[in-house]
């Protein structure tokens, strides 16, 4: 038989999308007491938990630290019941390596390291559940654990995951259309500017249609980031009850 | 707008995988009517003028076909005139997974703007969206939402168009889904009915594909075009003007000079469909090309040619479907009057019989060891002695059992072991005990011959054995599966010698329940060999008090509430007439014939042979899921009950066949006090309307039931001298209970389906071969007796005839109301009742009738039975009483 069929002719993906919309996001900050700053974060199946410690003294070695900003030191991990089949190691395999760096690198462009040079910023990521855009869910949930530990940003950064199928530009993949093999773009953007805070995609694409993926991904992170501020004022608002008096 | 659920899958890719997705349900799923404003679409497909003229639906409606009409009415979805369809997302994708090519027709109609087909994504949809329930299979499921979107558009229409008429049509072949669909008020219709009631476009209908059965009718030389039966063949449908419809008549056998009217299918089943209507036509069409020929060597007789010195003959198959065949012999005059079979060679164009060639004669026709070696021929029964290379694989005599049998087997030798089994069997294949327990429970044993011991997988006598499948028993003769030394000796249970065996042993309560079961191989030495009716001699007498009849009486009284608690489950008691031939003890011929009587002890052995395969069909299943070898018997599709619910009406009864209990239920309540034949006769019918029961492979099915037991699961475990199936399920449970090692092919699911195939081609073929052999005994019988008068019921009601049963014979025979020559008398059939009316004299199913019968035997090749009305008397049909018989032999028959 043939493959899946992404799209239908109705334009319902597979789950019953459209092809712009996103999953169902829902988030809650300061899950725990202990770190500086803490989130959680759905995206559809996909569940992620976000850790913030810092900014403190760096840790271990000190040629580690600069002089003139601070270091950001991403760990990223799934849990082993996270996907289908249970994962060997948790974290610490090249993808798991490839993928921290990546969030190091997103946030080192939109934290406002200068502001705490010779000290260090811990974001540690875990994935609970895997569906599909692990990258992006790990980016929203680590965005808001930074704004929940009052680490001043230049902007939210709100990733988001889009794919092509059938000369249609899809947002926010889940699993079975990211295995699927096509086209597979993240995008984490600091929607205000709209700079790019990082860029990543897998699988050829021809360089006409980069631009509507572009525009898909990018509208798709704006998206996002009203959902991430809606969270982010609700939380004021409870936590503001809570001090009041 | 966006609803989520979520749903577990499971999926097994090697092994079980919980799969999550997300699964969106919307309220933004438009109907897509133009009629609809409370949608917001902004280009509807459907009109609001969605007007195909029907006869059934005069207003305006919406058509929405199931899976099956999309995957088989695919033409008439493609006909310019079908328009507004409504395509569902369940049917959508069903068809995906059933059929690409069907598929990819359905989305280009569907993208055609012309045909104005809507899909609609009912699963995404918030209202018609629904969960799998618990125990509902796939195609249920599917159902289920296809009724569930029907239902939400009727209604939703409904209210769209403030009353105006806009329906929805459910087209739907499947007669559940349909009974189903009308109780929730949608409407529904047949594909064909529908199509049928569509006003001024008849030719839609020549498109209409045919669901109830894919049969086409070849009729005459011409269109058959030198096929043969069996063989593979190429067929062109003509157009409908020329389909002809077969009559529920019963053709008359009219001798070898008339046309060679041969269908390419069996024709009997045909000929023996009821028409409901007057004229109901069937596909027809001609052979454009056969594929693979499947000619084997044909047994029959020679007609010799007319000409003196001719040396070119035509020979007459004992098959009635295969054509004569023109052969070339010098030895005409010789082989006039013996059987002898023939091979087809080529059939030329310009030929109207096909050429052969002699290869042997068989002997005399009408004698009975030719007739016998033609019918094992004609049902490619495996026959030859055994060969050298399976002979040298049996136990060197004298054989006795070894110390290293005992040291790995249970002695079993001390319990009061004895076999019960019907006259005359030699092939003793198992042996009970029962004995009370100190704690007050009694253990039963069913001891099964330990065949599989000295059958040893792979070589070639179990090459033989497993293709010969089965043993054959005719009449007054036995086709053994295994060399007699073992069939009839090493692996019989006879009495008072030492005998490996298979044991089952239970510990029961006396409720018959059971506590504890074991499996083992043990040696046995049986103390008596009874009959049936020796057994039932033992257990009525209360004079005797041995342990042997102890034990048997105490079997017997758990075979009852065993019994009894399996008919409470539903099974069901079938009928069927049974005759046992009395032989001449040197001629062999038969000189009387009475029909089997069941006695108590009968059901008593069957009960615990079945309690047995059912603790072995479990046992083996639970240890190897994927390759136990199972029997399963499919419950019949509700139509074929037809009959049977007819013929009771008649009487004013009512037959539920919902299921098995069911069946069985109304099955016991239909009795008529003044006709107690009745019930049997009912019972008659309801077996002709079972599926066969088949085995297969566990893990390359999912459908374990058997029906007419009401069990789960089953087996066949007590019979390995004469079932190869049986051999295979001793090794598997040897194996589960660590007595045996296993070996590949038993563990391999495709060799053991093969497998499962051949034994049920072997076992179908055995049964043949079986009827075949009564009935030519009958025959036999009927030529030493003459003409006897005898009574009889009808079982069938036909166009041109009955068919009646003769119970005391267990003789079915044919009473015709046509004759090629004369004019036939006046005659109007019924099916609804079903009844024929023949010279104002009506019959029904079931009535009492007087018939004399005789053999024909003009036609030396197909003698047959031939049966002529006395009672009712009906001029000008019913005969006189024949008085014409000798007078000596009658006082033998009115016994």
């Amino acid at each position: 038989m043939a493959g899946l069929e992404l799209l239908s002719d109705q334009g319902y993906r597979l789950d019953g999308r459209k092809a712009s919309e996103l999953r169902k996001v829902q988030a809650r900050m300061s899950v725990f007491a202990q770190a500086d700053g803490s989130a959680y974060l759905e995206q559809g199946n996909t569940k992620a938990l976000a850790v913030v410690y810092g900014p403190h003294e760096t840790r271990g070695s000190r040629s580690k630290s600069l002089h003139d900003r601070a270091v950001i030191n991403c760990q990223y991990s799934m849990a082993t019941f996270s996907t289908a089949e249970r994962k060997r190691r948790p974290h610490g395999d090249r993808k798991s390596s490839e993928m921290s760096l990546h969030l190091k690198q997103t946030f080192e462009a939109a934290v406002l390291t200068q502001l705490y040079p010779r000290s260090q910023i811990d974001i540690y990521v875990k994935i609970l559940q895997a569906d599909g855009g692990n990258y992006s869910a790990c980016v929203n949930a680590a965005t808001l654990a930074l704004v929940d530990a009052g680490i001043p940003m230049r902007d939210y950064v709100c990733a988001c995951t889009a794919g092509f199928v059938e000369d249609t530009p899809l947002a926010d993949l889940c699993h079975v259309e990211e295995s699927g093999g096509g086209t597979s773009l993240s995008l984490a953007l600091l929607p205000r500017s709209g700079n790019i805070a990082l860029l990543q995609m897998d699988a050829r694409l021809h360089q006409d249609h980069l631009d509507t993926l572009m525009e898909a991904a990018m509208t798709a992170s704006k998206g996002l980031s009203k959902v991430l501020d809606s969270v982010v004022s609700q939380h004021l608002k409870e936590v503001s009850v809570l001090t009041r008096d | 707008m966006l609803k989520s659920k979520t749903f577990v899958k499971k999926t097994r890719s090697g092994g079980v995988l919980k799969i999550v997705r997300e699964h969106y349900l919307r309220d933004d799923i438009w109907c897509g009517s133009e009629v609809c404003k409370e949608c917001k679409d902004e280009a509807p497909v459907l009109q609001e003028d969605a007007c195909i003229e029907s006869t059934l639906c005069v207003y305006p409606h919406y058509l929405l076909p199931d899976t099956n009409v999309v995957l088989h009415q695919i033409d008439i979805l493609e006909d310019p005139l079908i328009k507004n369809v409504i395509i569902l997302q369940t049917v959508l994708q069903e068809v995906k997974h059933r059929s690409a090519p069907v598929y990819k027709r359905i989305k280009d109609v569907v993208h055609d703007k012309e045909k104005h087909f809507y899909t609609f994504t009912n699963e995404h949809h918030r209202y018609t969206f629904i969960e799998r329930e618990q125990g509902e299979s796939a195609n249920d499921c599917n159902d289920r939402a296809i009724r569930v979107a029907a239902k939400w558009y009727t209604d939703h229409l409904a209210k769209a168009t403030w009353g105006r008429p806009l329906k929805v049509v459910l087209l739907t072949n499947d007669r559940a889904n349909k009974e189903k669909a009308e109780q929730h008020g949608l409407l529904v219709y047949k594909c064909d009915e529908y199509i049928k009631s569509l006003i001024g476009n008849p030719e839609l209908v020549d498109r209409l594909a045919l669901t109830s059965d894919d049969q086409v009718l070849l009729q005459g030389l011409q269109n058959i075009n030198r096929a043969v039966h069996q063989d593979v063949v190429a067929v062109e449908l003509f157009p409908k003007e020329c389909w002809v419809a077969p009559l529920s008549v019963v053709l008359q056998d009219d001798g070898p000079n008339d046309e060679d009217a041969e269908e390419d299918e069996t024709p009997n089943k045909y000929l023996q469909i009821l028409t409901s209507k007057s004229i109901v036509r069937k596909p027809t069409g001609r052979v454009v090309g056969i594929i693979k020929r499947n000619w084997r060597p044909f047994c029959g007789m020679l007609s010799q040619s007319q000409i003196k010195e001719a040396t070119r003959h035509l020979f007459t198959p004992a098959d009635r479907r295969i054509p004569r065949i023109r052969i070339e012999t010098r030895q005409a005059a010789t082989l006039v009057g013996q059987k002898i079979m023939v091979a087809i060679d080529g059939w030329p164009k310009s030929s109207r019989y096909p050429n052969g060639h002699f290869v042997k004669s068989l002997g005399t026709a009408g004698d009975k060891d030719t007739e016998t070696e033609v019918l094992l021929l004609e049902h490619d029964v495996p026959h030859q002695p055994f060969s050298q290379a399976v002979l040298s694989f049996l136990p060197k005599m004298p054989w006795s059992i070894t110390e290293e049998d005992m040291k790995v087997r249970v002695d079993l030798r001390h319990l009061c072991v004895c076999s019960v089994d019907p006259p005359g069997c030699t092939d003793i294949d198992d042996a009970l005990h029962s004995r009370e327990l100190e704690n007050g429970n009694i253990e039963v044993g069913v001891h099964i011959a330990d065949v599989s011991h000295f059958i040893r997988p792979g070589n070639a006598l179990d090459q033989e054995a497993a293709k010969r499948g089965t043993t054959v028993y005719l009449c007054g003769k036995r086709i053994d599966m295994v060399p007699e030394l073992l069939s009839s000796n090493l692996c019989s249970l006879r009495s008072n010698v030492e005998r490996l065996a298979f044991s089952c042993i239970w510990e029961m309560n006396h409720n018959a329940e059971v506590l504890n079961i074991r499996f083992t191989k043990s040696v046995i030495n049986s103390k008596a060999s009874l009959t049936y009716a020796e057994a039932q001699m033992r257990i009525d007498d209360t004079n005797i008090n041995d342990d042997i009849t102890k034990s048997l009486r105490c079997l017997n009284k758990l075979a009852k509430i065993l019994k009894g608690r399996r008919t409470e489950k539903g099974a069901l008691t079938l009928s069927s007439p049974e005759v046992r031939f009395h032989m001449d003890s040197e001629t062999h011929d038969p000189i009387d014939l009475q029909t089997k009587e069941l006695m108590e002890t009968n059901s008593m052995v069957e009960e615990f042979m079945l309690l047995a395969n059912i603790s072995v069909a479990q046992k083996i299943y639970d240890e190897f899921s994927e390759c136990a070898v199972l029997r399963k018997h499919p419950s019949p599709p509700p139509s074929s009950y037809d009959i049977l619910i007819k013929a009771a009406k008649s009487r004013n009864l009512v037959i539920l066949t919902d299921s098995a209990k069911a069946l069985a239920d109304s099955l016991n309540n239909a009795t008529i006090e003044s006709f107690p034949y009745f019930n049997t006769l009912l019972r008659i019918l309801a077996t002709r309307c079972m599926m066969q029961a088949v085995y297969f492979c566990s893990g390359m099915d999912s459908d374990f039931h058997h029906y007419g037991l009401a069990s789960p699961i089953y087996t066949h475990f007590t019979s390995p001298i004469r079932r190869y199936a049986d051999i295979i399920v001793h090794r598997l449970l040897a194996v589960a209970i660590n007595a045996d090692t296993t070996y590949p092919d038993l563990m391999d699911k495709h060799k053991q389906a093969a497998l499962c195939n051949n034994l049920n081609y072997r076992h179908k073929m055995a049964q043949y071969a079986q009827r075949a052999s009564v009935a030519f005994h009958t025959q036999l019988f009927f030529r030493n007796k003459g003409i006897i008068n005898e009574e009889g019921f009808i079982l069938f009601v036909r166009k041109n005839a009955i068919i009646i049963l003769i119970p005391k014979f267990g003789l079915e025979g044919t009473v015709f109301f046509e004759n090629k020559d004369k004019p036939s008398p006046d005659h109007s059939f019924d099916s609804e009742g079903p009844m024929l009316t023949v010279e104002k004299h009506t019959f029904h199913m079931f009535d009492k009738v007087k018939v004399t019968i005789s053999l024909d035997a003009s036609n030396i090749q197909h003698q047959r039975i031939r049966m002529a009305l006395i009672e009712p008397v009906i001029p000008g049909v019913s005969v006189a009483v024949a008085e014409s018989e000798p007078e000596a032999k009658k006082p033998k028959l009115d016994r």
